[in-house]
Formats: structure tokens, C-alpha cells, sequence
């Protein structure tokens, strides 16, 4: 029956019996492989994006990228109202995006199995905020669970699609950083053979008109209040009486710092966190004398708790921002001081564009014109740190359109002859059609500059809906992003080579000028892509003016006197020929 | 201090290739029977900030991260990332560490001064530090990509595993060309 089928992930590097060391996030594809799931659809973001790409190396699940997470959530319901098991992968802000259709299918439930993972990041390794996605399993009323390890992330994900089934809704799946990332021992089981259901027209279930929802809203209750009766019977939330001074809830990644900072103390796992276990958690507090609650982020199990009547301890010992780790653990309960990095102050090294980044020569071209920059979400937003600090603001995905477009309407018409809206490609095709269409359509003048690329480069290159390929690197229809600009309305949709440097100024001149909305296209593909055949450049009389230092460039570093090009790091783009005004920079010799 | 059970952190710049150390010694502990968890950087950091990976080794390892003054080994594949990541060390940690200097931007811009000598003052200087010229080393061994297998050689004289055992965890962590050049890395490390 299956074992062709288990033979093929073989091949793909997955063998399916031996323990292995894997990713959290490889564990979820895995479990959702194992629970037989049929269809993925994510947009990628750390720290999820690998549950989707390992998804893609089992050939028998259809896997693709969408263009955002709303998207991407859209057809995950879908395909689970059409009978099959499906999942959808994002980052917390992904959740956002993807919110609408979320909170709905929450009323409609579902057919075939539908989880949602969704990856925070305390501490904002690679986002913009902190924000505690349990708050979206509250909101929405939809169960939660949220695993602590490889293993359990398997597991979990199966059972997720087991409840999603038998309680007829969709189920988070929570990771973090620390679970998402962190590789740990997982056993592997088969493939379950699950056939895709037959698909059925049910309009009271399906149809969400007033009269509808409002009959699916008490469902919604019902089962919220069937679960939380059946969460206090749930293995997976787990009480392991020790010594019963301490008693800690908790759950995820905190429950494995809590293990190791406090070995004696009692524990309650929750491995759903959402509903909560208030029968289970009163007979937890009544065998322990001090009972403390450690999460990440918002206070959350905390409030539900104290909320029942329940005295507990937690974010008056930890407070509200960044990781929880053994040692603040220890230092909140046993007052063991918190082990300090030296006192020696190290230069900082924060991330940078990469040597031959396309993005670079725009960046510099706008730095020199002093232009405003409302920046988004990518690579580029690396541009904000000097010396290029060429950004003024970065709010979310797609936003850097509407906020031109908002301060063209603050301050006038004039304002946009010395602002750009930036974005890449990935974030255009992710939410910044809709600004474009509204910034001509409310007849605002503002300059939008594309960062084609031709790849999703921040989040480790992943292929988009304008890259010509697919997930599986096929052949796939490529948007065109110049078409698409002018099918909005704008006429003058301008395409320049951004290593030019003297061309990106010349027309980033001349489109701010313009009274009306214009785009240009700023196109080549990322360094990373493609090795360079271009050897790398030497400095050769170097007057030390420090004009190509401005560039931002790793591969260019002064060294006392002079300035020289790092060839292990140079690829050849050549920007810095371009910007030193001694001709000092040349081409070098590729030694063989 | 068993050697069969430590904490190891792994740092160096974004982009420098420090994954494939802890995968190597991911599979060595998983073939050995022992417990073990990997915390790797994914993401912004790793265009060319800093990076950090955690490993740990052992029975009963719970947290995937090593805690500050806990590490009993720190490769660094950088100068000034070493010195960065002294304070995971504890008092009679050892520091392997590669001589090679990357140049942060704000070095590179003049903002900041890189230390004269990272890996003889302060914090480093409190530790056992053993400097290897990896970048040369792996050169020699037939590719400057190679410098992680280097480190992993200097690593290797302090842990208890077999040679046979590296080897295998080695063969089965890089591509099947680049075997023979990342083994006599290892072993240029290692001697
Ligand atoms: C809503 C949301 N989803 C996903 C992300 C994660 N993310 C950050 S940047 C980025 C894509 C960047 O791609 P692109 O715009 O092409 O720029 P590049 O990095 O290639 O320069 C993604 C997906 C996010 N920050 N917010």
C-alpha cells in the first residue's frame, strides 16, 4: 500500500524510521506528512518558513507558496472544506495578514483536518514585534496546542489534525524561536493513508450570512466549552508532582528552561494552551505551596488563571519583554545573580547587505539625493543602519506605499518631489498592489522604487509569484511587475539596472519630479543567486577620501593608511569603481 | 567533567558557514546514544551579523540553549566573535578559536575600532584559549570552505569519541565530493 510512497521520502532525505536530529519546524512537516496531509499553503517568515519547505520534500503533498498568508490561508480552508487534510504555515505578524479568513473558519469549521502553525519570535531575532499569537486562539476561539520540543512537535501537529477533525476546527499549532529552530531527537512513524473526503454543498456551514453565523457562533461555544471540560483530561497537559514547595505551569520552550533551573519544583505541562485546563490547574495549585506561571511575552496563562479564583505568581517575576532562559529563571525564584557578559566594550556587528547586494547602489543613490525613504520589510531595510541609514520609516509588509501616499496627504504635494516608497518584489506581490491602486485612484504623486531581486531574500530565498519557479524550483507563470504597475493605472513605470549607479540617480530625479504616481523597477537578481564570474576589483592608488567606504560595502575596509578590497568577500559588482573619484578602483585579475 | 556530555556555542559572522559544525557533532552524539539539542540562527542575522549556535550534549538535557558561564567548549570561527562570546564560557572552558578578522561595518566605517589582539586581553584572556590559523589550514587542505572541519579537528582532541565515529558523522553531513577535502581538514585540525 504506502510503501512506495515511504520509499520516495527516502529519497528525498527523509529517511522514515531511524531517530533523528530535526528542526522543530521539520518535525511539523513531518507529523503533518505522517498524519497524511494532502495540501500546504504558507507564506514564508521566520521563524516558520522551514515547516514548508520540508513539507515540500514529500512528494506526495501538494506544497506551494502563496503570495501572503491571508492568501495562503484561504487556500488551505479551502482545501479543507473540499475534503482534504490541510495546513498553513506563517510568522506571528503572518497571523495578522491572514486573520480574516481565520476568525471565519473558526464559525465554519472544517472537513478535512486544517491547522494553522504559527511561529512568534520573543525576543525578535528577525521581526518587528513581539506580539503573543496565543491572544489570536482566544480571540477566534479556536484550540491551541503548542509543542516543546522535536518530538512533540510531530506529535502534536498529528493530533492537531486529529481534533480538528473530530471538533469540526481549525487548530493552532504555537511554536517560538527556540522550538521552531532547535534541533532534537525525533522518532518517526509512517505515513497515515487518509483519503481526501468527498466534498459536500452545505450552505448553513459554509455560507457565513448573518443568519448562518449566528446558528455557527453557538456551535463555536459549544465546542469551546465541550474542550475546555475535555482539555483537564488531555495527556498532553501533564501535572509531574516533585517536590511541592514550587509548583510551575508552563508550557513550550519555558518548559524546558523550567526543568533545568528548577529540577525539584512540580510541573504542570500544558500542551494546549488554549482552552486552558481550569479543573486540572485548580487541582495543580491545591497540592503546591507556591504556585508560579512562567511564559513568554503577555501574561496570558497568568491572567486566566488568577481570573479563576487562583492565586499565582509569574510576570511580577519575569516581566513582559524578550526570551525567558535558565538563568532569569533562576535568578526570578532562587535569586542567583544573572551571569553578565564582560564589561569590555566590543564593536557591534550587526547584519549587512551582502557584498554585490543589487539593493546597495539604489540605497547610495538615495542617500546622495537626500531623498526620504518610507521603507518596508526585506533585505533592504538593512539600509536603514549608517552609513547608508537610508530609511525613515518601516512599519509592516507593503506598508511603505500608503504611508508616501499618507504623507503626501499630511504635507502636500511638494513633499513626494523628496520621498520614495522602497519595497522587493515578495512584499510588492505580498500587500503593496492594493496601496498602488490606492495611490492612483485617490491621485496622489508619490515614486514608488521596486527592489526586483527575483527572489524572497530576507527569509532565505524563497521563490515568489514573480521568479519564473515554483517551490519545487519547476518552471511556474511569472507575474509581470512592470504590467501589473501599468494595469493599475500608473504610466510611467520605469525599469533600471541598479549596479548603474548613474542611472538609478538620473531617474529616481526624474520620477520624483513627476505630478503623478510613478514606479521604477529596480532589477537584478540577488548575489546570492548566481555565482559571480566576475573577478574581484583591486584599489590601486588609493588617496584614502573614503568616498567608496559610504557604500556599506563587508568586502571594503580601510586599513591604516589606505583602503582595500577583501577578494575572499568581493564578487565584482563594481559599485565602488563606480563612486571613487580617483578611477583608483579596477577590475582584477581572476587568479586560476 | 565527562567529555561525553558538554555544552558547546559555536559563533562567527552570518554567511560563514557554521551550521554544518553542529550538524556534524549532532549526528556524532545521536550515533553514540546520547541526548542532544542544536539552537541554530535562522534569519537577520545571518546576513552577516553575528551568529550563535548552542549545542548540547548529554542525558538529561532540557533547555536548548547553553546558559551564560556554562560552556565547556566555545568555537569561534572569528576573532572578535570569540571575545563576544567569552562570558558563555565557564571558569576552565576552553575557546578554540580561528585567527581570522572579518571587519564589522561599524569598523568598517570608522565608528568603532576592532581590539588590538581579541584573543590575549580581556574577556578572552580569563580562558584557555587556543588560537588555530583555520583559514590557512583549510586552504591547504584544498578549500577555505573547509575551515569549519578544521576547528571541528581541534575540537575532536578534547571529546572522547572514536576517529572512526567523526569520520562517519563527517561522511554523512557533507556532500560525497567534498569528503576527502573536509576529512584532511579535520585531520589538519586535529594533529
Ligand atoms: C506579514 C509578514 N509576513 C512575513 C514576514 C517575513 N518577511 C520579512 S521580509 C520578507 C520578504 C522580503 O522579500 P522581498 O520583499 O522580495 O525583499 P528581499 O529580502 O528579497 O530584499 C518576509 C517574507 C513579515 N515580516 N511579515
Amino acid at each position: 500500500m504506502d510503501e512506495n510512497k515511504l520509499i520516495s521520502a527516502e529519497q528525498f532525505g527523509m529517511p522514515s524510521r531511524e531517530p533523528q536530529l530535526m528542526l522543530g519546524n521539520e518535525a511539523v512537516a513531518r507529523g503533518a506528512w505522517e498524519a497524511g496531509v494532502h495540501v500546504v499553503s504558507s507564506y514564508p517568515g521566520t521563524p516558520s518558513t522551514e515547516i514548508t519547505e520540508a513539507a515540500a520534500k514529500y512528494e506526495e503533498v501538494d506544497v506551494q507558496w502563496a503570495p501572503n498568508e491571508k492568501v495562503a490561508a484561504e487556500v488551505a480552508f479551502g482545501a479543507a472544506m473540499a475534503g482534504a487534510r490541510a495546513m498553513t504555515c506563517m510568522k506571528h505578524v503572518g497571523v495578522n495578514v491572514a486573520a480574516d479568513p481565520i476568525f471565519t473558519a473558526a464559525y465554519t469549521g472544517v472537513n478535512g483536518g486544517l491547522v494553522i502553525c504559527c511561529a512568534d519570535d520573543p525576543a525578535m531575532h528577525s521581526s518587528q514585534n513581539e506580539q503573543d499569537s496565543r491572544y489570536y486562539a482566544r480571540a477566534a476561539h479556536i484550540p491551541m496546542l503548542e509543542p516543546a520540543d522535536s518530538q512533540e512537535c510531530l506529535e502534536y501537529t498529528k493530533l492537531a489534525f486529529e481534533l480538528s477533525e473530530e471538533l469540526d476546527t481549525p487548530v493552532f499549532l504555537r511554536l517560538t524561536t527556540r522550538i521552531s529552530h532547535a534541533r532534537s531527537i525525533v522518532k518517526q512513524g509512517k505515513r497515515e493513508s487518509i483519503p481526501v473526503k468527498a466534498y459536500r454543498k452545505d450552505m448553513m456551514k459554509y455560507v457565513m450570512m448573518p443568519a448562518m453565523a449566528r446558528k455557527r457562533h453557538v456551535h463555536v461555544e459549544k465546542r469551546e466549552s465541550f474542550l475546555s471540560e475535555a482539555a483537564n483530561q488531555m495527556p498532553i497537559n501533564e501535572i509531574t508532582m516533585r517536590d511541592q514547595e514550587i509548583g510551575v505551569i508552563t508550557s513550550g520552550a519555558c518548559y524546558q528552561y523550567v526543568r533545568d533551573a528548577l529540577p525539584n519544583a512540580s510541573t504542570l505541562k500544558l500542551g494546549m494552551v488554549y482552552p486552558m485546563p481550569m479543573k486540572l490547574i485548580k487541582q495543580f495549585a491545591d497540592q503546591v505551596k507556591r504556585l508560579i506561571v512562567f511564559e513568554e511575552l503577555e501574561g496570558l496563562l497568568e491572567k486566566d488563571i488568577r481570573a479563576a479564583g487562583i492565586a499565582c505568581e509569574g510576570k511580577n517575576l519575569t516581566g513582559l519583554q524578550g526570551e525567558l532562559s535558565v538563568e532569569s529563571i533562576k535568578h526570578a525564584l532562587l535569586g542567583t545573580p544573572m551571569p553578565v557578559a564582560s564589561g569590555v566594550d566590543l564593536p557591534a556587528r550587526p547584519p549587512v547587505l551582502c557584498p554585490g547586494c543589487p539593493h546597495r547602489g539604489v540605497f547610495y543613490a538615495v542617500s546622495k539625493l537626500g531623498l526620504r525613504v518610507m521603507g518596508d520589510i526585506g533585505c533592504y531595510t538593512l539600509a536603514a543602519l549608517p552609513p547608508l541609514s537610508a530609511m525613515d520609516a518601516c512599519l509592516c509588509m507593503g506598508a511603505s506605499i500608503g504611508m508616501a501616499s499618507g504623507a503626501e496627504r499630511a504635507q502636500g504635494k511638494a513633499f513626494s518631489k523628496g520621498t520614495i516608497a522602497v519595497l522587493g518584489d515578495s512584499t510588492f506581490l505580498h500587500s503593496g498592489i492594493a496601496p498602488l491602486i490606492d495611490a492612483v485612484y485617490n491621485r496622489q504623486s508619490i515614486t514608488v522604487l521596486i527592489l526586483d531581486n527575483r527572489i524572497t531574500g530576507m527569509t532565505g530565498h524563497q521563490q515568489n509569484p514573480a521568479s519564473g519557479l515554483d517551490i519545487r524550483n519547476q518552471p511556474a507563470p511569472a507575474v509581470d511587475i512592470q504590467k501589473l504597475c501599468e494595469s493599475c493605472g500608473v504610466t510611467h513605470v520605469s525599469i533600471v539596472d541598479p549596479f548603474d549607479l548613474k542611472a538609478v540617480e538620473k531617474v529616481l530625479k526624474e520620477e520624483t519630479e513627476r505630478d503623478e504616481v510613478s514606479v521604477v523597477i529596480a532589477r537584478r537578481a540577488c548575489a546570492l543567486l548566481e555565482r559571480s564570474t566576475i573577478p574581484p576589483y583591486v584599489i590601486d592608488g588609493c588617496r584614502n577620501c573614503g568616498m567608496c567606504l559610504k557604500l556599506a560595502c563587508p568586502a571594503i575596509e580601510r586599513r591604516e593608511k589606505q583602503v582595500v578590497i577583501n577578494a575572499a568577500l568581493c564578487i565584482g559588482c563594481g559599485m565602488c569603481a563606480q563612486v571613487c573619484p580617483f578611477k583608483a578602483i579596477k577590475e582584477g585579475v581572476r587568479a586560476v | 567533567m565527562s567529555q561525553l556530555s558538554f555544552d558547546l556555542v559555536i559563533v562567527g559572522v552570518g554567511g560563514q558557514g557554521t551550521l554544518l559544525a553542529s550538524k556534524i557533532i549532532g549526528k556524532l552524539a545521536l550515533s553514540a546514544g546520547l541526548g542532544v539539542k542544536v539552537s541554530e540562527v535562522h534569519g537577520m542575522s545571518q546576513r552577516g551579523g553575528s551568529v550563535i549556535t548552542h549545542v548540547r550534549v548529554g542525558d538529561a538535557v532540557h533547555a536548548p540553549l547553553v546558559s551564560l558561564g556554562a560552556a565547556d567548549y566555545l568555537i569561534s570561527f572569528e576573532a572578535l566573535e570569540a571575545a563576544r562570546a567569552a562570558a558563555y564560557l565557564k571558569e576552565d572552558g576552553i575557546a578554540i578559536v580561528n585567527t581570522q578578522r572579518i571587519l564589522p561595518m561599524p569598523v568598517i566605517t570608522g565608528a568603532a575600532a576592532y581590539p588590538a589582539d581579541p584573543l590575549t586581553a580581556p574577556p578572552l584572556s580569563d580562558h584557555v584559549v587556543e588560537a588555530v590559523d583555520a583559514l590557512t589550514l583549510a586552504v591547504e587542505a584544498g578549500s577555505q570552505k573547509a575551515v569549519n572541519l578544521v576547528l571541528l579537528g581541534r575540537l575532536s582532541r578534547h571529546l572522547a569519541f572514536e576517529e572512526e565515529a567523526w569520520k562517519h558523522a563527517i561522511a554523512s553531513s557533507v556532500p560525497r565530493a567534498t569528503f576527502a577535502t573536509n576529512l584532511k581538514a579535520f585531520e589538519a585540525g586535529r594533529v
